[in-house]
């Protein structure tokens, strides 16, 4: 079983150029750099928002705040991960607004049940997004998701939706790489286990699944 | 090698940063332990769905709103800050 393959990032070089002369007034500049992130900004505010209404403020909100501040972006981090950095903020603070009952914090480590042990192993069918329509499976990904905890969620988006490198994803969200490591490792572990009843091989769903208990050898 | 030894090792296998000699060890412990194979092979798959951005496009009609937005904005905050130089 090989490794999943990286995403192939954009070039950086030109991204430079059009943030120096973004920096230097060409509003054309700064225009393109929308047109070329927006829509990832959008999806990350949407997993961390959950809410369209709010995902389309952060996306204006983290955009203008990229402008107004642009000089102060040394060009020491990626234009686009800083760019994350600003949007995950604007998101975060949407979220703060919206549930002041519950404080959401990334540095928080989340002790939810045992979550790093597998409780169902269940094989899935080869291509298990084919059992569902384009709608029906978006839907099973969007609730799935929106079950987990802020902070797996956000660390999971910029790593493996937006595919972010574990640095840049630390960078964005001032956490340490092992922080980063070990809440995608939860992530990654609750989503498949979240996803099992929907993706396990339907003809021998009862005779395939199997419950782990404990972490011995098995 | 334990199936928590293993589980512990899983980011790092699947996202390709591991040193020949641990991915060696787990591969051998995938070879027996059918669990933490069906565990490893699901938890890719998860990752390949969500990965597919072709489930994520921005409506045309909303991405233009924002780009329309973003530009009034900025435009807005030049304006402004230049009144203030002058």
């Amino acid at each position: 079983m090989g490794a999943i393959q990286p995403k192939v990032s954009e070039p950086v070089s030109d991204e430079l150029a059009l943030v120096e002369a973004a920096k230097a007034g060409d509003d054309a500049a700064f225009e393109e750099l929308v047109r070329r992130y927006d829509r990832n900004v959008f999806r990350i505010a949407q997993h961390i928002t959950q809410n369209r209404e709010d995902a389309e403020d952060v996306v204006q909100d983290a955009f203008v705040k990229a402008y107004t501040n642009l000089k102060q972006f040394q060009g020491q981090s990626k234009f686009y991960t800083w760019l994350v950095r600003i949007a995950v903020n604007e998101a975060l603070m949407k979220l703060r607004r919206r549930r002041p009952e519950r404080t959401v914090s990334l540095d928080e480590d989340v002790k939810t049940e045992d979550d790093s042990v597998p409780r169902e192993v269940a094989d899935w069918s080869p291509n298990p997004e084919q059992q569902y329509t384009q709608a029906e499976l978006r839907d099973i990904l969007d609730r799935t998701i929106h079950g987990l905890p802020a902070t797996f969620r956000t660390v999971f988006v910029l790593r493996d939706v937006e595919g972010l490198s574990t640095e840049e994803t630390a960078e964005a969200l001032s956490l340490s790489i092992p922080a980063v490591k070990s809440r995608l490792l939860r992530a990654r572990l609750q989503l498949r286990e979240r996803l099992n009843k929907f993706f396990q091989r339907r003809d021998r769903a009862n005779g395939s699944q199997k419950t782990v208990s404990g972490d011995g050898n098995q | 090698m334990k199936c928590s030894e293993f589980l512990h090792e899983l980011t790092d296998y699947l996202d390709g940063v591991i040193d020949a000699g641990t991915k060696s060890e787990l591969e051998e412990h995938l070879a027996w332990c059918h669990n933490c194979y069906v565990v490893c092979d699901t938890t890719k798959k998860t990752i390949e769905i969500y990965r597919d951005s072709k489930l994520y496009e921005l409506p045309e009609n909303l991405e233009t709103k924002l780009r329309s937005a973003i530009a009034t904005r900025c435009k807005s905050h030049k304006n402004k800050t230049s009144e203030g130089k002058a």
